[in-house]
């Protein structure tokens, strides 16, 4: 018993999304369903229905063609990612 | 059960992007997307200074990568990318070069500046993305096109041989050769990455859907279904023989680094040449000043 | 600015317009030039190669001239001044990309050496027969820029114009030579390189948050950027806007492509260049350009001989058309005669420009070799009549 905190969560651009279900799919813990509300294009964007099993593992961010969902770890996580550097410099 | 935007976190893909372009006018399913985020990835594990980077693209779908990508990109004209990069490439030996392009437009009206800058190994990163089609235009046979398949310009069916991508870069010269598909994207992102590290002619083909047209037309369901089927059929064989590498309708596909080797890029041999023959008074290009900076090209004071 | 003495072979030469034309593009400060092979324009290249790494850039001969046309845009758009070269079948194949280039505003230049056509026709001998299609050979409304040498010596100096007038208008500049300016040995002077005005490059100043590619003010001219400065812009052949974005609408394609075609007509009377001789009182005018006009000048000596009163005007600028001269010309003579190497193609501006003010007379010559002084004088004398 006890509570079970996320190790992960995933941020959602729901103008974006397609609705072409790789990320329900290829979500390794299966956190995602796609939902029944529709975004501006009559889409069906997808949504958390398992947050707990959130890993941030940003699978669902690589696979997603439409840049509309990313997965990131919380803060204060063993093996928390970095933010990814962008080298701007000269 | 909510999904919180955090302004925190960012996607790893967006400054990437230019996001004032969003939402791109892929289709629902299509791949190439999915590409960009391995792209992106590999850019960030290779730490390639941004600035260096060029990205040019020809016609069709793929070709629009170089419109939404933030990158000094070029969307140049259908089949030419390859000859754009070249020039790119030789005036500014600096720049690294991604050719990000499609199968018909690379191997198609392509072909011969596809073989030629892999025969002479000009150091360029071509990614391939092959949906089997012709896209853009409406869904017409390419060379890459399998068997059977039901294509716009090919109502009963194709029957042409189509080529093996791999195969025929390995043969013209190419020091870098591997294939993924969409649903590889680590793998895809870590080629890539691979490929930035070696110097000349590198060519990563990545399988992609196109649901819209390609499967629509042959009955093979949606971006979904054949997500899953590359999951199913995909099998990774590095250094596979090349020449066993062909694409069924709907059959195997093996994928993996094929080729991995080392020869002297283009404008190593062009300098070793010059050295050679010119000795003292060859003029090689100077690396503060450039071909054009200086009394004959940029006004005086504006030189960056 | 000057030119950079790198590139300039200073010194009295006796040369071909091909060598020439080499060299005017080396005094230029063109350090990259894609090609391939076609008669009678290959020594062009055949010099550059040998020439360019003792001056400091690259050549390379591309597997088509498909290839080599945009080659040597990439070129321009990685910091070079850049050219190809090629006569009638290649400049055929090069059309889509001088397309590319004025949609993309990339300064360059494309020289042509003519031959006979169409068609394979004839590799070694003279024609002038492109002249139209280097105004309208590729799709859409677009404007260029075309000069015509008569000379090795006008060879070396015009390409010197050509490069800057493409750096100046970021158009790209087709240079009509013809086999006969090409392969006819001269003398050449090449000046010392402070005496040679180059145009650099019109490269922005302003910071990567404030430029935008296509933005542009008054002259109608954009600032450019090159690949690897930091400004990650985008160029596109699509209908775009002043970000270089595509936007494919009625609207934006009015805005770019009338301001392509009038930064271009804007400057017509500055870009126009010409030779005009005794045609204030001229009966006739003979109008001729390159080879042709080195015919014509003879002529107009033989038919002054005969006490006819006859102007000359030689076109330098060949596009775009000088028409306001044509007009003022018009008022004043009764016919214009129009000797060509061709079986009518700058007649027709010459006539469109005249407005039925004066006749106009071809002289056509389908190609192969060059008129006999004789025919051109038949047509003076017609022309009196």
């Amino acid at each position: 018993m006890g509570v079970f905190v996320a190790k992960g969560r995933v941020s959602i651009v729901v103008e974006r999304c397609k609705a072409c279900g790789f990320c329900v799919e290829f979500c390794p813990t299966e956190v995602l369903a796609l939902s029944s509300a529709f975004n501006a294009k009559g889409y069906h964007p997808p949504h958390v229905v398992a947050p707990e099993k959130c890993s941030g593992c940003d699978l669902c961010g690589m696979y997603c063609p439409d840049f509309a969902i990313y997965g990131y770890k919380n803060q204060g996580q063993k093996n928390e990612e970095p933010q990814p550097e962008v080298n701007n410099e000269g | 059960m909510s999904t919180l935007v955090n302004p925190t976190a960012i996607n790893p893909v967006e400054p990437f992007l230019r996001s004032d372009r969003m939402p791109h006018i892929w289709c629902p399913g299509c791949g190439i997307g999915t590409t960009v985020n391995s792209f992106a990835r590999a850019l960030i594990e290779s730490k390639i200074d941004l600035k260096t980077l060029a990205l040019v693209s020809g016609i069709g779908c793929t070709g629009r990568v170089a419109g939404y990508v933030k990158l000094d990109s070029f969307h140049t004209t259908h089949g030419r990318a390859i000859p754009f990069a070249t020039g790119l490439k030789l005036a500014n030996p600096n720049l690294n070069v991604v050719v990000y392009s499609g199968d018909g437009d690379l191997s198609a009206i392509g072909g011969n500046h596809l073989i030629h800058a892999a025969r002479r190994n000009i150091d360029l990163k071509v990614i391939c993305v092959n949906n089997l089609i012709y896209a853009m235009t409406g869904g017409q046979t390419a060379p890459t096109t399998p068997g059977h398949a039901i294509t716009s310009t090919s109502p009963y069916g194709t029957f042409e041989p189509a080529f093996n991508l791999p195969h025929l870069v390995e043969a013209a010269g190419a020091v870098y050769v591997a294939r993924w598909t969409t649903y590889h994207v680590r793998q895809l992102a870590r080629s890539i990455a691979e490929a930035f590290k070696k110097k000349g002619f590198s060519f990563i083909e990545v399988i992609s859907p196109c649901p819209t047209l390609y499967q629509r037309r042959n009955k093979l369901g949606d971006g979904l279904d054949t997500m899953k089927y590359y999951k199913e059929k995909s099998k990774t064989k590095h250094g596979a023989p090349t020449g066993e590498l062909g694409l069924t309708m709907q059959g195997e596909i093996i994928v993996g680094k094929f080729v991995d080797r080392d020869r002297p890029d283009y404008s190593s041999l062009l300098k070793a040449q010059m050295h050679e023959s010119l000795g003292e008074r060859y003029v090689d290009y100077d690396e503060e000043q450039g071909y054009a900076c200086g009394d004959g090209g940029c006004a005086e004071d504006s030189c960056h | 600015m000057k030119a950079d003495p790198r590139g300039v072979l200073t010194g009295t030469h006796f040369l071909d317009g091909d060598h020439a034309c080499c060299e005017g593009a080396l005094a230029a400060g063109a350090r990259f030039a894609a090609g391939y092979p076609i008669t009678p324009s290959t020594e062009i290249v055949e010099r550059f190669a040998a020439r360019v790494p003792t001056v400091g850039g690259s050549f390379i001969q591309m597997e088509d001239e498909l290839a080599a046309s945009i080659a040597l845009q990439g070129g321009v758009w990685g910091g070079a001044k850049a050219f190809t070269v090629t006569s009638g079948p290649g400049f055929s194949l090069m059309m889509e990309h001088i397309g590319y280039a004025a949609m993309t505003e990339t300064p360059c230049v494309f020289v042509d050496v003519q031959r006979g056509g169409p068609s394979t026709g004839l590799p070694t001998l003279p024609a002038q027969a492109d002249m139209m299609q280097a105004r309208w050979g590729s799709h859409g409304d677009y404007e260029i820029i075309a000069l015509c040498p008569n000379s090795p010596q006008e060879c070396f100096d015009l390409t010197v114009k050509a490069f800057n007038f493409a750096e100046e208008f970021r158009v790209p500049v087709m240079f009509m030579m013809d086999e006969v300016v090409g392969h006819m040995t001269e003398k050449v002077v090449i000046p010392p390189a402070d005496q040679i005005e180059v145009v650099p490059r019109k490269h922005t100043r302003k910071t990567v948050e404030e430029y935008l590619p296509y933005a542009t003010d008054g002259d109608m001219v954009p600032e450019m950027a090159h690949a690897g400065e930091g400004y990650k812009f985008h160029v596109t052949g699509l209908t775009h806007d002043e970000r270089g974005y595509p936007n494919m609408t009625p609207q934006t394609q009015h805005a770019l492509v009338t301001r392509l075609q009038n930064k271009i007509r804007s400057a017509a009377g500055r870009i126009a260049m010409f030779e005009e001789e005794a045609t204030e009182n001229a009966d006739v005018i003979v109008v001729s350009y390159g080879i042709t006009s080195r015919i014509a000048q003879r002529a107009i000596e033989m038919a002054r001989e005969r006490g006819l009163k006859v102007g000359k005007l030689r076109l330098i600028t060949v596009w775009p058309f000088p028409e306001k001269k044509i007009r003022e010309l018009a008022e004043r003579t009764k016919a214009f005669v129009v000797p060509e190497l061709n079986l009518g193609q700058m007649v027709r501006e010459v006539e469109r420009a005249a407005g039925g003010k004066a006749r106009t007379i071809l002289v056509p010559h389908a190609g192969g070799s060059v008129h006999h002084p004789e025919e051109i004088l038949a047509a003076i004398q017609e022309a009196v009549r």
